[in-house]
């Protein structure tokens, strides 16, 4: 799904220049359920933002579902996010005066599909997030948690192959973190590629491959057998 | 375009900043609704001078004698001189482009006194002597009785007649002046017709205020001998009144042995150019409008720009939002820009229609207050054309784009990991 080489990546900041990825390579499955962990700095927020297009990159290739994406202007980038990648962002990121439907649908919007049309496909996402009574309240409205299960739903709707998600359990509480998480395991379960960023352990634990960032290179992956062993070594650390 | 969201989120950015949008909404208003006003007068004002010279010959020229200007043959400088009725045959003889031609003399009520009585009445008014055919070149409607006729002139009858102040004021308001008397410096005429002029132009004083005798009783009750002080001519159509202005200023200066580039001693008004002149007026007016009122607005589309900025500002993260998931840079644009001519338009449109019902009222208001020709101000039906109105709205969809343009390209530079990192 996802294949990354050589990748790099540097910021001007005035006259210095900071170098954040340093030729990393990335290979995620179809239907992984992966995280990316690391100390901040270590380039994680960068490597999201390339792997969501949202950024550009110096060097290296990155196939994304057998497409290469190197320099593609606004309008192919908006698109291409809007086909392929579904967003979770830690801060929900709703847009305040729509109302959960109309967030829900808005991806829909932009592929110009009738109102009536997506406002219905909304609500069967809201329904199966089980927010179906709240169709019709502003985010101002919601909790945390069903604030960031609107934002869920706003990922899915437009049927995307890869589930970003930039810690998005940072702004909730636990128990409603294991509640998200739950989610985007069942929705991983129905053949999703789903990546989230956290720099909590054990939210990174519940997911099947753990890619440990360090320096602008991937500084460990720990797959799914041995995930018992890193919820060990995290404990006694 | 037509979709409810995209009414529903431009409704919203407004919303959020009701107060500013509302001032930045009038400087909009403000710029609009000064244009329109402004093109409005103007328009009136051209209405009401146009209306009030329209029935005026427009080939037609004056002349008048003046003390010469240059030594000329063995004749001194600063020589009276004046011309005689042999002046006029000899111009129509010589001149065929020539339509009417009139004589006209005149005493001026200056020198004191009343000079025109009746019964107790008095009073101080111009005397003129004219042909029939002046009021061809200066219309007069004839309210009672009759305008001089050939016959007048013929017999040098005693018959005078009036303009409408002078009926006023030397008659009841129920009487019927025809057939009447009036004594006018010292010598009875009968009053034939009352006038009233039909254009604001007035030559030798106000018609209203005039007495008109026939130009040959004239020349004989004043003692005039054969002078001529004033003459009329208009051209026959088609012809360029400059040409006759300039042919008969050569004729007459050469018969009256008066140097050829004396400028003053033969004095001339030339309709067609005051009309000329007065149309450059209008069309100065109208620029200066247009200069006012596009500056006025540009200050409120400057407005309606800063406030875009503002909520682009705001809304950074949204933008950020809607272009991760998906809105491509053009809906950015044509959102923004959407925002921006909604803004200006509507609140335009309002400026607009309140001018131009600004306008209206005034309008109605003048209408019904009756005039004269005299009276009536130099200002009619103040209005703007449909052209004015459909080129106004044009200017505000235009500046409405314009004023979306910096916000919008400023929304594009934002990038979404940027907008989203903004915490």
């Amino acid at each position: 799904m996802i294949q990354i080489k050589d990748l790099h990546k540097s910021y001007e900041m005035g006259h210095n220049s900071l170098h954040v990825l340093k030729g990393l390579h990335l290979d995620i499955e179809k239907g992984e359920f992966v995280s990316i962990m690391g100390s901040s700095g270590s380039g994680k927020s960068t490597l999201l933002n390339i792997l969501g297009i949202l950024d550009d990159y110096d060097r290296g290739t990155y196939y994304l579902g057998g497409k290469l994406i190197q320099g593609l202007n606004e309008t192919k980038a908006a698109l291409t996010r809007n086909e392929m990648i579904g967003f979770i962002f830690q801060s929900f990121n709703l847009i305040s005066f729509k109302n959960a439907m109309e967030n829900v649908a808005l991806p829909l919007y932009y592929q110009k599909i009738s109102r009536k049309k997506r406002n219905q496909i909304a609500l069967e996402y809201l329904d199966r997030l089980g927010l179906k009574e709240w169709a019709h309240h502003l985010p101002s409205e919601l909790s945390g948690g069903q604030k960031q299960r609107v934002a869920i739903a706003r990922a899915l709707i437009s049927q995307p192959q890869i589930i970003l998600a930039d810690e998005p359990t940072g702004a909730l509480d636990s128990a409603t973190s294991l509640e998200v998480m739950e989610i985007l395991k069942e929705i991983n379960d129905q053949g999703k590629t789903v990546i989230i960023v956290t720099h909590e352990h054990d939210i990174a634990a519940m997911t099947k491959k753990i890619i440990k960032l360090k320096d602008g290179v991937i500084g460990e992956v720990i797959k799914n057998g041995e995930l018992q062993a890193f919820k060990d070594r995290v404990r006694t650390e | 375009m037509f979709d409810l969201d995209r009414w529903n989120e431009i409704w919203n950015a407004l919303a959020k900043n009701k107060v500013r949008s509302l001032l930045t909404a009038f400087g909009v208003f403000w710029g609009i609704f000064m244009l329109i006003v402004m093109a409005g007068a103007g328009k009136g004002l051209q209405n009401g001078v146009t209306q009030g010279t329209a029935k005026f010959a427009a080939n037609s020229a004056f002349f008048w004698s003046e003390q010469t200007g240059e030594p000329y043959k063995g004749f001194k400088r600063g020589r009276y001189w004046h011309m005689d009725s042999e002046d006029i045959q000899y111009l129509k003889d010589n001149i065929p482009q020539i339509e009417y031609i009139t004589p006209r003399n005149f005493t001026g009520r200056w020198g004191g006194g009343s000079n025109v009585i009746r019964g107790k009445k008095n009073g101080s008014f111009n005397v003129k002597g004219d042909y029939p055919d002046y009021i061809k070149i200066d219309p007069s409607s004839v309210l009672f009785g009759r305008w001089i006729n050939e016959l007048d002139i013929r017999d040098k009858r005693k018959v005078c007649v009036i303009g409408e102040k002078v009926f006023e004021s030397m008659f009841n308001p129920k009487e019927n002046p025809i057939g009447e008397y009036l004594k006018i410096s010292g010598v009875y005429y009968q009053v034939v017709g009352v006038i009233r002029a039909e254009t604001t132009i007035n030559i030798n004083g106000r018609t209203e205020e005039s007495i008109c005798l026939p130009f040959t009783t004239m020349l004989q009750t004043y003692n005039m001998g054969n002078t001529v002080n004033f003459m009329a001519i208009t051209a026959k159509p088609g012809v360029p009144v400059s040409i006759i202005e300039d042919r008969v200023k050569e004729l007459i200066k050469k018969k009256h042995i008066i140097a050829p580039e004396d400028l003053q001693a033969f004095s001339s008004v030339n309709i067609e150019k005051e009309f000329q002149q007065m149309n450059g007026l209008f069309l100065g007016i109208q620029i200066l409008t247009w200069i006012v009122g596009i500056g006025t607005l540009l200050a409120g589309v400057i407005g309606v720009s800063n406030i875009m900025l503002v909520i682009i500002k705001e809304r950074t993260k949204e933008i950020g939002v809607q272009r991760a998931i998906g809105a491509t840079p053009r809906m950015i644009i044509s959102q923004i820009m959407l925002e921006s001519v909604v803004l200006t338009t509507v609140s335009g449109y309002i400026g607009l229609s309140i001018g131009v019902g600004l306008l209206e009222l005034v309008n109605k208001v003048m209408e019904n207050s009756p005039t004269t020709t005299n009276d009536r101000v130099f200002f009619t039906n103040p209005s703007v054309s449909l052209t004015v109105a459909l080129s106004s709205l044009l200017v505000l969809v235009l500046a409405g784009l314009l004023a979306g343009l910096i916000p919008a390209s400023r929304a594009l530079q934002i990038k979404p990991i940027d907008a989203l990192r903004e915490e």
